[in-house]
């Protein structure tokens, strides 16, 4: 019996959660103030690949009574579920916590639950952080800052040489970057390439991640304008990302993996796709996933459209970190122009400070992995002047339901027009 | 025999702990249990109903909304999606399941070489990381590269993108279910039947009944107890299925690109923790207990009338 009650613990403990967090909502402990002297653990809270590791030792050596412990959930679609728990139960969060700007938003409106950084001495730094990446985490009477940028997601396309050059493509990244100076023209590359390449490999990864970058691009809001209401049916730019995406996929360009799934991940090494929108933190993970034998396959060439912001976070102090002051030092330390340098010469992050921007050491930055490419020049290139794009409270949820639609239609479900349907449709009752 | 008055105090003081003992201690004895059940078992059952009556957001903000969470839990057609996929695969893994065990339990009833050794080896699923289960049969079952793909290509079989299609999904995760629990259920069949007087067979035997006759009408009659057992057991497994097609759907929360193979389970998962609707998720929660009360009745109902005449 044991072991059939074990098979329903799952749900068990779901549900056990679920009564624990509705309980202990609420309160959240105020710091005390250490004594002098004091031995001090840190707990980072990230997701995917932050790059701190050289910084931690760095801060821990300057800082001989703290020592910081990061804990990382490689995928955001898990962490912010946990991390939604740790804010509302008022414990698990750690001192200082990664927030994504598709989910910033949402713990925005409710700022208590996070250190107000302008307490500690972050009124100084504004001029450290790209404007709009500063006013992303600052409330909007202008008294509360929650979050400390991080990285900004400067968008490029990455590709593999050696596939470009079976089809007959070049492989220059800056011819590579002419082929495409439109998502139209991307498409028409893409006709050539699947050609030429017959059933072996495809030219992107999966519709819901082209389509993601397409519509970052469509102005200054998608899913939800900015008083928060839900316009998916009417914003004239989810259509058009939507309708350049599914012409992609009606021309068989899609390899039809599902975005971290197990099959996506091995494809960056068995060559199932040929191009990927790749935003700059996605650098790290493709080195990882295609591994040393493919060093220098991999190159970055210019996205297709004009810029876009995909992605990019903020650093914050939980209320219920037992150190604030210790903590939003180091969150100080993590985001300064140094720290963001750091992070992008380990993980590829790009920076939001405009003095790391124009660092020399940023600018002139190759990454050998991906065949030298000037990606400091590159991401560059754009991300000063990118412009920000709301996103409402709900659009994580949105965005995956629009995703699932669009797997629908490339598992050949439903068709396009149907499949429309079904994202405005499962998109509006998950926004109630 | 000393009737002093001291002494005939301390008899009744010693009666009245004898009795006190005779009377409370057995209460005392099964009391961790309850005290547990309690916390852990009425409580959050309670708590939980308690939930679902209000709009309960993140951070616990609430306003008591009544059975409103209810009212729209049966329009919901994501609701009543995941309660067809629930029970169709409970359906689809369950009857197989049972059969499998009970010719497995038959199987291992008879002497064979090595009984130890095979009765042992139908618990080896049971063991296994439920997660590595999941990660084995996800690649097996993996549309580009898997190894159900490439044995029906064999057979000349176009390649099946497992996930697309209810069918294909939920053979899938029926056969991780079943591959998990057979042995299980197969080695308390064959604990009943072992408790069977061998002089009914012989008897039988004598009376020229065939080995499938026996089997029909001596072993599942008098097994019927583990039968109704795992045919429940199973129930309520069944209706709380989340890691298997969890894991199947790599991790997505809706179950497929169309909530293909979404458990109800899933979706009170969905509810509230991916879109931090906890009344929601809690009315879904209730609807699982409801749901698991009146099919295991079903359930009982129908395995009682089957497996023999009632008594």
């Amino acid at each position: 019996m044991t072991t059939q009650v074990r098979r329903g613990l799952f749900a068990a403990v779901a549900l056990a959660g679920l009564v624990a967090t509705a309980a202990c909502g609420g309160g959240s402990p105020a710091g005390e103030a250490p004594k002098a002297g004091e031995k001090i653990e840190l707990v980072v809270k990230t997701f995917s690949k932050f790059g701190y590791t050289e910084l931690y030792k760095k801060y821990e050596a300057a800082h001989p009574n703290i020592t910081i412990k990061e804990e990382n959930i490689a995928q955001l679609g898990d962490y912010l579920p946990k991390l939604q728990q740790w804010i509302a139960t008022g414990s698990g969060a750690g001192d200082v916590v990664a927030l994504e700007e598709g989910i910033l938003v949402q713990f925005m409106a409710k700022p208590d639950n996070f250190v107000n950084l302008l307490d500690h001495g972050a009124g100084s730094l504004q001029d450290k952080f790209l404007e709009w990446k500063w006013k992303q985490a600052l409330t909007p009477d202008g008294k509360t800052l929650v979050g400390l940028g991080t990285d900004v997601g400067a968008q490029g396309m990455c590709y593999r040489r050696d596939l470009f050059e079976k089809a007959g493509l070049p492989t220059d990244r800056e011819e590579v970057g002419k082929l495409w100076p439109t998502w139209e023209a991307y498409t028409e590359t893409g006709k050539k390439f699947v050609a030429a390449a017959g059933k072996d490999a495809r030219f992107f990864d999966s519709a819901g991640n082209i389509f993601q970058n397409i519509l970052m691009q469509q102005g200054d809001h998608t899913y939800f304008d900015t008083a928060g209401k839900l316009v998916i049916d009417t914003n004239p730019g989810v259509k058009a990302a939507w309708d350049t995406t599914t012409a992609m996929v009606g021309a068989d360009l899609s390899a039809k993996l599902q975005m971290w799934g197990p099959q996506w991940n091995a494809g960056f090494k068995t060559g199932s796709f040929a191009t990927i929108a790749c935003p700059a933190w996605m650098l790290g993970l493709i080195k990882e996933q295609a591994g040393a034998g493919l060093t220098g396959q991999w190159d970055v060439a210019r996205v297709p459209g004009s810029g876009a912001v995909r992605g990019g976070s903020f650093l914050a102090v939980p209320k219920q970190s037992k150190h604030p002051k210790e903590a939003a030092e180091l969150a100080t330390f993590l985001t300064s122009p140094e720290g963001q340098l750091a992070a992008f010469k380990a993980e590829s992050n790009f920076p939001s400070s405009p003095q790391a921007i124009d660092d020399p050491a940023v600018q002139s930055f190759t990454n050998a992995y991906f065949n030298n490419a000037p990606v400091g020049k590159i991401f560059g290139e754009s991300a000063k002047t990118l412009k920000p794009v709301y996103l409402g409270p709900d659009n994580q949820a949105v965005g995956d339901r629009v995703g699932e639609a669009l797997l629908a239609l490339e598992q050949g479900k439903l068709d396009a027009g149907a499949a429309w349907t079904q994202a405005i449709e499962s998109a509006k009752r998950t926004a109630k | 025999m000393r009737p002093k008055g001291g002494h005939a105090k301390r008899v009744a003081a010693s009666s009245l702990r004898s009795r006190m003992d005779k009377s409370v201690s057995p209460y005392i004895y099964i009391a961790p249990f309850f005290v547990l059940f309690a916390i852990f078992g009425l409580f959050p059952l309670g708590y939980t109903a308690w939930v679902s009556l209000h709009d309960w957001q993140l951070a616990g903000d609430s306003t008591f909304v009544g059975l409103d969470n209810f009212a729209a839990l049966f329009a919901d057609p994501d609701f009543w999606n995941a309660v067809a996929n629930t029970l169709g695969m409970f359906v689809v893994a369950s009857v197989p399941q049972l059969l499998i065990a009970l010719l497995l339990a038959s199987l291992l009833n008879r002497p064979l070489r090595g009984l130890t050794f095979l009765r042992m080896g139908v618990l080896a699923p049971m063991i296994t990381s439920i997660a590595a289960v999941a990660i084995v049969f996800s690649q097996l079952f993996s549309r580009d590269a898997g190894l159900a793909n490439w044995m029906i290509g064999l057979v000349g079989v176009e390649p099946i993108d497992w996930q697309a299609d209810k069918w294909s999904s939920w053979t899938a995760i029926a056969v991780m279910v079943d591959w998990r629990w057979t042995g299980y259920n197969a080695l308390i069949y064959l604990a009943a039947m072992q408790t069977i007087p061998r002089d009914v067979y012989e008897a039988a035997e004598l009376d020229g009944a065939s080995k499938a006759r026996q089997f029909w009408r001596i072993t599942i009659p008098m097994i019927k107890p583990a039968v109704i057992f795992t045919v429940i057991m199973s129930t309520i497994g069944g209706m709380q299925l989340f890691t298997e097609p969890l894991l199947f759907g790599q991790g997505e929360l809706s179950g497929g690109s169309l909530r293909q193979f979404q458990t109800v389970a899933m979706y009170m998962f969905q509810q509230a923790f991916e879109e931090f609707d906890y009344g929601y998720g809690s009315a879904v929660a209730w609807m699982i207990f409801i749901l698991i009360v009146l099919v295991a009745l079903v359930n009982f109902l129908v395995s009682r009338r089957m497996s023999g005449v009632d008594k």
